[in-house]
């Protein structure tokens, strides 16, 4: 999968997370950049991501997420 | 790991998230939400539906009929994502539920905290998680039971302060997350705290009957869906979430269902289908003979086990009704005439087959039964009618079934529609089958010392008949499927098996043993035929369910019996031998018989006809009627 198909259905999670069908990300966004995403809507994010991508995060993982490009990356890996 | 899913609910349409998008405004949105709430809903399903209904229904709605609950969520650890699920599952039972959280990890204090008490909770509900229970717990042996009581008395106080400001207690069980350092005999190491985990479990549910409050068994759900499914390590380590966020529906559930029982708003009555729910086929097309029901075929004890499960509701005080499309007689058959029927016609309070549309059925037997339509549970196989029922009467509970009949009553228990929170005194009376069940464990401890007296405790009946037409299928599936206790392994046809009913110089016998616990269904065949004077015993099988019973021996004084009728001279039997059938080998040298011949492996054997052979002390021998 590349990074931009990624990208792609991680916009979807997020519009479904948030309730914003207009909600667009880029590799750059941050939690400050998105209403509503404090600790608990990440937790709800990252189990998702777990769920629809068929992936397990590791524990050092989920610690070290600055933006939704790190996040990208880190799935492309995962699921490579 | 697989999230504890809602698997008795039906799958979110596709319009689902449309039609929850669309409810911007109280007004019918409530019934609206409560259908949108009744889907098997994950996670984030749950958070978006928590989102809509806490912004249309920041206060209950006007005509609710139920108790609003506020309810304080009490954790030793991070718990406010279990918030929006607990709602949502409030709400699927038609309750509007407040949450609010304590400060983390101060539930033995909250009550102190004035903001809390301002806030007037009605439920408190007490999360707590292992390391936080086991802290300080001591390594010496001797200071355990100490150690035990202060941390009873502790927990004990923090229910009081709540039970003072007007709460009903609901206590979580604890997820037995501790590692053993022994292995599986970790019980024997001193302050073992896997052990200490089930010792406070044990104890919280006697602490909980003491104090008037409720056990939420997350740890019961735990062992059955894996403790992974419940706690994830990454998320413990992570955000401190001792239950994961992902079992957080299935939490939210297991508290409403009780919340739900204490306004009395549990199921009462089980109403039930009939062709492929109750047995196996269709009564009207395969009749009474051909249904697949009882033991011996997987899918007719798979059926038996839904009656079982059904019985056993019916004995706590849940009332049985059946709606079936059927014509009455042809309905009620198996409940007057079918031997392995569990379910009678007097379990049934209400029976109504007819060709009328089931929606208009149920409403019939909500008014004879005098209960609401929302009391109501609809099993039924049929994908069609559960659609259609769910349309007609949203407020009858109709869980979704799985493809395999064996599953449907594990299914209708994970439902939790019947929730109780004690057992009413009418209840009690209908005690015989709880008696029946300490005699049965009191006569298996007995018996490792004493078997005759085991045998004899069990009032073994072998109640026999010869081959009929009811029990054709059975006969020759047993004929069929039976490899190890067969002496032959000579398998029939159903028209074999109906030309030896027919032929004078032969017998067929079937075999069905009952025992004080119950009927064990048909559990041998026995056949032969007259050849030159002697009886040839063509077929001898049982099954291994019955091994060890003496029902072997009780078995011969059949055949002798059929022998002296048939003015035979002598008995014959054979053993041929097979890679499956080495257990009966030596069957007729126990049971007296002499070797006459043997050719590759295959042994002949004789006894002569003489005096009736007497079966065991223990097994009466009577005549089906």
């Amino acid at each position: 999968m590349t990074q931009a198909e990624i990208l792609t259905q991680l916009t979807e999670l997020f519009r479904d997370v948030f309730d914003d069908p207009a909600l667009v990300l880029t590799p750059e966004t941050t939690a400050q950049d998105v209403p509503g995403w404090d600790s608990m809507a990440h937790i709800t994010i990252v189990v998702e991501a777990e769920q629809r991508f068929g992936i397990k995060f590791r524990t050092s993982e989920v610690e070290v997420l600055h933006n939704v490009g790190d996040f990208a990356a880190l799935i492309a890996a995962r699921t490579a | 790991m697989t999230a504890p899913a809602l698997s008795w609910l039906p799958p979110a349409g596709p319009g689902w998230a449309q039609t929850l998008r669309a409810l911007t405004h109280p007004d019918g949105a409530w019934d609206a939400l409560m259908a949108l709430a009744t889907t098997r809903l994950d996670g984030l399903m749950t958070i978006r539906l928590d989102r809509v209904l806490t912004r249309l229904f920041p206060t209950p709605p006007a005509h609710l009929t139920t108790v609003p609950i506020r309810l304080a969520l009490l954790g030793s650890s991070t718990v406010e994502h279990l918030a929006p699920a607990l709602r949502v599952a409030a709400l699927r039972r038609g309750l509007w539920l407040d949450v609010r959280c304590g400060d983390y990890g101060q539930y033995a204090t909250a009550f102190l905290d004035p903001a809390l008490v301002a806030y007037a909770p009605t439920v408190a509900l007490f999360a707590l998680d292992s390391p936080n229970l086991l802290g300080g717990l001591p390594e010496d042996a001797a200071a355990v039971p100490a150690w035990h009581t202060a941390a009873e008395t502790r927990l004990r106080h923090a229910w009081s302060a709540a039970q003072q400001a007007g709460c009903h207690v609901l206590q979580q069980t604890v997820l037995p997350t501790a590692l053993p350092t022994l292995g599986q005999n970790d019980h024997r190491a001193p302050g073992a705290p896997a052990t200490a985990i089930a010792h406070w479990n044990h104890r919280l549910r006697i602490m909980a009957d003491e104090a008037g409050a409720d056990i939420v068994a997350v740890d019961t759900h735990a062992a059955h869906d894996g403790l992974i499914a419940w706690h994830d390590p990454v998320w413990w380590h992570r955000a401190k979430q001792d239950i994961h966020t992902s079992a957080a529906p299935m939490y939210g559930d297991l508290v409403a269902r009780v919340l739900a029982a204490r306004q009395g708003r549990s199921s009462k009555a089980l109403v039930l289908d009939l062709d492929n729910t109750l047995w196996g086929g269709v009564i009207g097309d395969d009749g009474i003979e051909g249904i697949a029901l009882g033991q011996g075929s997987a899918l007719g004890e798979a059926h038996l086990a839904v009656q079982s499960y059904a019985r056993a509701l019916a004995r706590r005080g849940i009332i049985l009704a059946v709606c079936s499309k059927n014509d009455d007689a042809t309905a009620r058959a198996p409940f007057e005439r079918h031997p392995d029927m569990l379910l009678r016609l007097p379990d049934i309070a209400c029976f109504i087959a007819n060709w009328t549309d089931k929606a208009t059925n149920l409403r019939t037997i909500a008014t004879q039964l005098n209960i609401g339509l929302d009391s109501l549970v609809f099993l039924d196989d049929n994908p069609a009618e559960r659609a259609i029922i769910r349309r007609e009467l949203p407020m009858v509970a109709v869980p979704e079934l799985p493809d395999d009949p064996a599953a449907y009553a594990a299914t209708l228990a994970a439902a939790g529609y019947f929730e109780a929170v004690n057992l009413t005194a009418e209840d009690r009376t209908r005690g015989a089958q709880y008696q029946a069940n300490a005699q049965r464990d009191a006569a298996r401890a007995d018996a490792a010392t004493d078997m005759e007296g085991y045998l004899r405790s069990l009032n073994m009946e072998l109640r026999w008949s010869r081959f009929d037409r009811l029990g054709l299928t059975r006969i020759v599936q047993l004929v069929n499927k039976t490899n190890q206790f067969n002496l032959t392994t000579r398998r029939t046809t159903e028209a074999e098996t109906l030309a030896l009913m027919h032929d004078p110089a032969a017998f067929g016998l079937q075999l069905r043993l009952l025992d004080q616990f119950g009927d064990n269904g048909v559990i041998a065949i026995l056949s032969g035929r007259l050849h030159d004077g002697a009886l040839r015993i063509e077929t001898w099988l049982m099954s291994c369910r019955v091994l060890g019973r003496g029902v072997e021996r009780a078995s011969l004084s059949l055949i002798m019996d059929e022998a002296r009728r048939l003015d035979a001279t002598s008995l014959r039997g054979e053993y041929s031998p097979t890679a499956k059938n080495g257990m009966v080998r030596d069957h007729y040298a126990t049971l007296g018989f002499v070797l006459t011949a043997e050719t590759d492996g295959t042994t002949q054997w004789t006894m002569p006809v003489t005096d009736p052979i007497s079966p065991p002390p223990s097994i009466r021998v009577t005549e089906a009627q």
